[in-house]
């Protein structure tokens, strides 16, 4: 940053930061950064098991899911909001969504068709979304923080999803979803990575080149100046806790479809490995800046780590511990960064 | 002189059982700077509310351009060209001041893209650019967040964000405070470039001396009515201490 002021004087004159500029004074950049290093460091000690193709096949399709979780939580931790329910709407998506398609194959969808698939792909997205609604009008409307909205939310659909079928997992997935989707591979890339990276795709451009995204950052901003220009401020968050909700219904669904089974457990930390990796690609808890292609970094970072330290013969109860010091440093660097920039 | 641009009469408003108006009147002409003043609790802050649509009085009419208006919200305000500049600036410190200015009017692109509700964000720099040095604003760059400007940098973005939209009347309440030297000479130097265009602007201050120095006429408010009309030019700092004060009142100002 220059401490020379410049007039402007042309108005044709655009007063743009330089590209270079712009890339080092944002988060992403260096949260980048990490996970290369990351990377190389991991390749350089063991290149002929971490280069594997199945290796990385196999990183990138248990990584997809977390990903259209965290693409969610992104929107609503830019609006200063926090959505502890996805990983329980996950399951109630999933458990539900597998239940539909099991009903209208007469009990087993195992031999079902892609019409049987349509419905129960239909189910998990607005199971998802009747979740992700609830959770945004308990917020706009009754005015109720999103800490304790989704806390309540995290314990009634996980419940929901749990009475559903009695506390099991529900199985019947259909074989032809599963193929394709779950184990179905696209000039080496699992189909299931290919449908995250898409969402991936359309949520950052959503978030970076829309009205939707511009107010989703002025809401997490200042709701007070929102308001006051006229945004709908609770329409608005009623709408990016209904993409959240929406967008877990799916990982719900892709779940299903990379498992083979609805399951009803190992879920319970989802909402927090999202968060995590939301805040480790460099999106502000308190609100207002981020980006999605930071929050692809943030998960991917403690993937690579787990993955990387069990390759390398580091126990793997490792991973945790150095995921946290990076989250930690990561706010950490966030709050100077803002107090610095504040104290003007 | 010519026909009010924003008249009230006799305006009362009540929060229980506290009445803020007691029959306040207010009077602002085209290409004025019109200041208005008071103690603290005259009801200066509750008149610009009713004036610019935020709080709707207890009883009392508006009159704009000559015919009756009823402000149900700020959004009634705003589409007859009516700004305020907030006390509290109302700006996103996130957002860069291109985005600032047209929070709530994004320019989107053409066709398709802007159905899509893609934003046209050159268009919008540009455009901001060229009304922020209009209005003399210098920033150091258009697109780093207004949190990375100083407080006076913020203020005539805040100020620049209104002034782009009005195209009547713009309320400030308080402008200057908390500003510097430098600063507030800026504002105020806004202040009459924008009355240059034809804007009436109504000023809330609490400094006499600037009250006077930009002013084209000042309406004193006390205990809820307008008890004082002055022209700036042929009044007195004493003067209007003692409008404020009660211990002077021209018969004729309710």
């Amino acid at each position: 940053m220059t401490n020379e002021k410049t007039t402007l004087s042309s108005p044709a004159d655009e007063q743009r930061t330089p590209l270079l500029k712009r890339l080092t004074g944002a988060n992403t950049l260096w949260i980048g950064l990490v996970l290369l290093v990351l990377v190389a460091v991991f390749g350089a000690i063991r290149p002929d098991a971490i280069f594997q193709v199945t290796t990385l096949q196999f990183l990138l399709a248990e990584t997809a899911v977390l990903l259209v979780l965290s693409v969610g939580m992104t929107f609503v931790i830019i609006t200063s909001g926090i959505d502890l329910s996805v990983g329980s709407v996950l399951v109630f998506a999933s458990v539900s969504s597998a239940m539909a398609m099991n009903a209208v194959s007469g009990g087993d969808a195992t031999n079902a068709g892609w019409g049987v698939i349509a419905f129960g792909l239909l189910v998990a997205v607005v199971s998802g979304a009747v979740w992700g609604l609830l959770n945004g009008l308990l917020i706009s409307r009754a005015k109720i923080p999103p800490l304790i909205v989704t806390l309540g939310s995290f314990g009634a659909a996980q419940g929901a999803a749990l009475l559903l079928n009695n506390g099991s997992n529900v199985s019947g997935i259909p074989d032809r979803l599963n193929r394709t989707f779950g184990s179905g591979t696209w000039f080496g890339i699992p189909n299931i990575v290919i449908v995250a990276a898409i969402v991936t795709a359309l949520g950052a451009l959503l978030l970076s080149t829309t009205r939707f995204g511009r107010y989703t950052y002025a809401v997490g901003s200042n709701e007070e100046a929102a308001r006051r220009v006229g945004i709908s401020v609770r329409g608005h968050l009623t709408k990016v806790y209904l993409l959240a909700g929406t967008l877990a219904g799916l990982a719900g669904f892709m779940g299903n479809a990379f498992f083979r089974v609805a399951v009803v457990t190992g879920h319970e930390t989802d909402n927090l490995n999202a968060i995590a990796a939301v805040v480790l690609g460099g999106t502000s808890i308190f609100g207002g800046t981020g980006s999605v292609l930071g929050t692809v970094f943030g998960v991917f970072i403690p993937a690579v780590l787990e993955k990387g330290l069990v390759i390398i013969g580091v126990k793997e109860f490792w991973q945790p511990i150095a995921v946290a010091i990076v989250l930690v440093a990561a706010v950490w660097l966030d709050q100077t960064r803002r107090r610095a920039r504040n104290q003007r | 002189m010519s026909e009010p641009l924003l008249e009230a009469r006799d305006l009362t408003k009540n929060y229980g059982t506290v009445e803020a108006l007691r029959g306040a009147s207010f009077t602002a002409y085209p290409g004025e700077v019109v200041s208005l003043i008071g103690d603290n609790g005259a009801g200066k802050s509750t008149l610009v509310k009713c004036l610019s649509g935020v709080e709707r009085p207890t009883s009392g009419t508006l009159l704009f351009d000559g015919e009756p208006l009823t402000l149900n919200s700020p959004n009634d305000a705003r589409d007859r060209g009516i700004e305020t500049v907030f006390q509290d600036l109302a700006v996103a410190p996130d957002l860069d001041p291109a985005a600032n200015m047209y929070l709530g009017r994004e320019i989107l692109k053409p066709g398709i893209l802007g159905f899509l509700g893609v934003l046209d964000k050159k268009a919008m720099r540009r455009k901001a650019a060229e009304h922020f040095t209009r209005f003399g604003a210098t920033l150091q760059s258009i697109d780093v967040p207004i949190a990375a400007l100083s407080g006076g940098q913020r203020q005539s973005v805040a100020v620049a964000r209104s002034v782009a939209w009005a195209s009547k009347l713009v309320f400030m309440d308080e402008p200057t405070a908390a500003l510097g030297v430098v600063q507030r000479e800026r504002v105020l130097d806004v202040i009459k470039r924008v009355r240059d265009e034809g804007i009436a602007v109504v000023l809330i201050s609490h400094n006499m001396p600037e009250v006077l120095s930009v002013s084209d006429r000042v309406e004193v408010l006390r205990l809820g009515r307008r008890v004082a009309r002055f022209k700036a030019a042929d009044t007195t700092v004493e003067e209007l201490v003692g409008a404020m004060t009660g211990a002077l009142s021209q018969e004729d100002a309710a």
